[in-house]
């Protein structure tokens, strides 16, 4: 359990981060979290770690008209705690309170989280459902990547060799709408077996008016299932959304693993589901009113 | 192979200043042991998961073997053998532990003592689920965890008890 060896440079600009991963099988090291265990159990064994906590300019959490920008070195704890970026986007405090334990949320990066792409993470799948984006630098220039094309498979981002992702932007939820997170996990702060986050938008009267569900721990990348076609007639905080559940089932394809089996996990799912929506009807039904 | 590189890097642990050379890959919880002779920083999974090895960098509870020692320079790290009081005895989580008997074999107690350290800092007065929520990433096989939630409860009252003493 020890990593094998790799040479490390801990550059302090941007410019000279991209420079040191211009070498063959360089590594961005931020939290750490994620890589450093893969490392102990020689899954990777980049030639050389470059570590990005002493470069400037991306510790920075800025709340916007827009949504929430967090820089590269932001902590989970760190937006977890953040208030102004709690009233901008409630989920994020929600789901990220859910990323493993306060131990590792202490050290590990959201950004880092979003790069990794472990298909049962929370981050990247808030990502999808608020319509984020991710800002990557590499040699040829910087270029921002809408969450949609972000997660490519598991464990794989559009963030290419040489490239550095400097921040991610999580869109405030439009007016009106409330938001939840579900998940299930074996143990507490365990990786989710299955995860819904849910965005519903009610009128005055508390019916839906349109929602959006996406999942975690069914497939390969996060799932995002646009749901407006079978919203229910009835108050968003107590209808079955028994249709809604039915699409979501059909959209998702999980797999058997020694945790849970498919038919688990398509029953997790939909209780999840219709839990996370109602409560994201609440969720904006307190908001309607205030 | 060619010869590691190696790095000379300085650390505060408990209030001592370190100078050590390590090699890039060198894990902090190993450095702690080994360069810098402390062993009462347990390595448990080596992994992440067992929380045995978590100390605290910069007042914050993290896992020494999720962090390349290189890449702590500079930090002021605090391990168990830190948690003592201000005269050498036993520190208040320390002193829980032993009224409660919230050890038996002892291997986890270093984590559990840094993590709970960290927490009640923050939280003075936690409820009995908080405690179970605050000591949630820490694996003990042999206690069954309900004494060790007692310690903590026990913990914040004796802190308590000091921060009122005149």
């Amino acid at each position: 359990m020890k990593p094998a060896p790799f040479e490390y440079v801990r550059p302090e600009t941007v410019e000279g981060t991209v420079e040191a991963l211009a070498s063959p099988e360089a590594k961005v090291l931020a939290g750490g979290q994620s890589l450093v265990p893969i490392m102990s159990m020689r899954l990777a064994s980049p030639s050389t770690i470059v570590d990005i906590n002493r470069v400037s300019g991306l510790g920075g959490l800025q709340v916007t008209d827009d949504g929430v920008r967090i820089g590269a070195l932001v902590r989970h704890r760190a937006l977890e705690l953040d208030d102004r970026a709690y009233d901008a986007n409630p989920l994020l405090r929600r789901a990220v309170s859910q990323v493993a334990h306060p131990t590792i949320r202490n050290r590990g990066t959201t950004v880092g989280s979003l790069v990794h792409a472990d298909p049962a993470a929370e981050m990247p799948a808030v990502l999808l459902l608020c319509d984020g984006s991710v800002e990557v630098v590499g040699t040829g220039g910087t270029r921002t990547v809408e969450a949609a094309d972000f997660f490519l498979g598991p464990l794989e981002s559009a963030v290419g060799a040489g490239e550095l992702a400097v921040s991610a932007t999580f869109l405030r939820p439009p007016a009106g709408s409330g938001s939840a997170w579900m998940e299930l996990s074996r143990r507490h702060g365990d990786y989710a077996l299955v995860g819904v986050g849910a965005l519903v938008a009610t009128n005055d009267r508390g019916q839906a008016m349109s929602a959006r569900v996406v999942l975690i721990g069914v497939g390969p990348t996060p799932v995002l299932v646009e749901l407006d076609s079978a919203l229910p007639d009835r108050r968003a905080d107590t209808a079955a959304w028994s249709d809604a559940v039915d699409l979501i089932v059909a959209a998702i394809d999980p797999e058997a693993d020694i945790h849970a089996t498919v038919e688990y996990r398509n029953q997790l799912a939909r209780v999840l589901g219709a839990r996370a929506l109602r409560a994201a009807g609440c969720d904006a039904a307190t908001r309607v009113a205030a | 192979m060619n010869k590691e590189t190696m790095y000379d890097i300085t650390l505060t642990i408990n209030g001592v200043p370190y100078a050590i050379r390590v090699p890039g890959r060198r894990l902090l919880s190993d450095a702690i042991r080994q360069e810098a002779r402390l062993t009462g920083t347990h390595v448990g999974c080596e992994h992440g998961v067992c929380g045995a090895c978590t100390v605290l960098v910069d007042g914050q509870p993290m896992r020494s073997c999720l962090i390349f020692a290189v890449a702590a320079e500079g930090s002021d790290i605090t391990t168990v053998e830190g948690c003592l009081d201000a005269d050498g005895g036993l520190g208040p989580v320390q002193q829980a532990f032993r009224e409660h008997h919230a050890l038996q074999c002892g291997f986890c107690t270093p984590g559990f003592i840094t993590t709970i350290t960290g927490y009640l800092s923050e939280h003075a007065d936690p409820t009995e689920e908080e405690a179970r929520e605050a000591i949630g990433g820490n694996l003990c096989r042999c206690t069954g965890y309900r004494n060790i939630v007692a310690a903590v409860l026990r913990a914040a009252e004796i802190e308590r008890g000091r921060a009122d003493a005149p």
